[in-house]
């Protein structure tokens, strides 16, 4: 029985590229990896946005209004409403001016009840370090 | 012998980080380890049949089949990463698999070493 911690860190832009969104739906699907390993085996994410990837956090996106598409911030609230844990950071927000009621930080609406964190990059760094494999989207 | 998992979104043409993963797992091959190389978004493509080499862009299909068809890497699209650019089961390159993103990230539980190559 082992836990495997992985660290998916995401430093690119909303809908710009697919980088993101394939790091958040990867990410989630470690709610059904168990299929592929031996009993008590898990995998475990973390999600870190740093850099241009914190714009991928903002609220109120309107991907299905403009694209067609489901939003980031489903996919943000989705990882919360799993217990995901979701790290935003601090000095990259401050760099875009971006106010924390500007960021997706819980999924109440959806019955989530984990927050997402804005934490400085020492705790991201923190988290690389603790995990076993990191992946850089 | 250790095992290495690569994962990649980057295009089959138009940036050479698949060529770069592909002679990655060339030689991690050739000192005797085995390779799980998952491929995901724009990166589907490497597996899909059919591809004709010109010399203007990558051509990985050859190389791809010969370290299949060597038992030591074992190449896997997301499904529906696939599905989404109209590349079905059938377009699928001999011995190339097809699953969920769980896989991957159950591959990366076993594995000695993860690298991936996120983006385009």
């Amino acid at each position: 029985m082992a836990t495997k911690k992985l660290g998916f860190v995401i430093r690119t832009l909303p809908y710009k590229i697919e980088g993101s969104r394939l790091a958040m739906t990867h990410a989630i699907s470690s709610q059904t990896v168990e299929i592929y390993l031996a009993d008590g085996d898990l995998v475990e994410p973390v999600v870190c946005f740093i850099g241009d990837g914190v714009l991928n956090c903002l609220k109120s996106q309107q991907a299905m209004k403009n694209y067609g598409l489901t939003s980031l911030e489903q996919h943000i609230k989705n990882s919360l409403l799993l217990d995901l844990n979701v790290l935003i950071c601090k000095e990259d927000v401050d760099k875009f001016g971006i106010k924390e009621e500007a960021l997706i930080m819980d999924a109440e609406d959806i019955g989530g009840e984990t927050k997402a964190k804005i934490v400085p990059y020492s705790e991201i760094q923190k988290a690389m370090e603790s995990v076993d494999h990191l992946l850089f989207c | 012998m250790g095992k290495l998992t690569i994962g990649s979104f980057s295009s089959l043409v138009g940036s050479l980080s698949l060529d770069f993963a592909i002679k990655l797992s060339e030689a991690a091959i050739q000192k005797g380890h085995k390779v799980d190389l998952w491929v995901s978004g724009n990166a589907t493509m490497l597996s899909k049949k059919g591809q004709k080499a010109f010399k203007d862009y990558s051509a990985l299909a050859k190389k791809v089949q010969e370290l299949v068809a060597s038992g030591n890497l074992q190449v896997t699209a997301c499904e529906a990463c696939a599905e989404a650019r109209g590349y079905h089961k059938e377009d699928t390159m001999e011995g190339v698999k097809r699953f969920s993103m769980d896989w991957y990230l159950a591959s990366t539980f076993t594995a000695d070493r993860v690298l991936h190559i996120g983006g385009d």
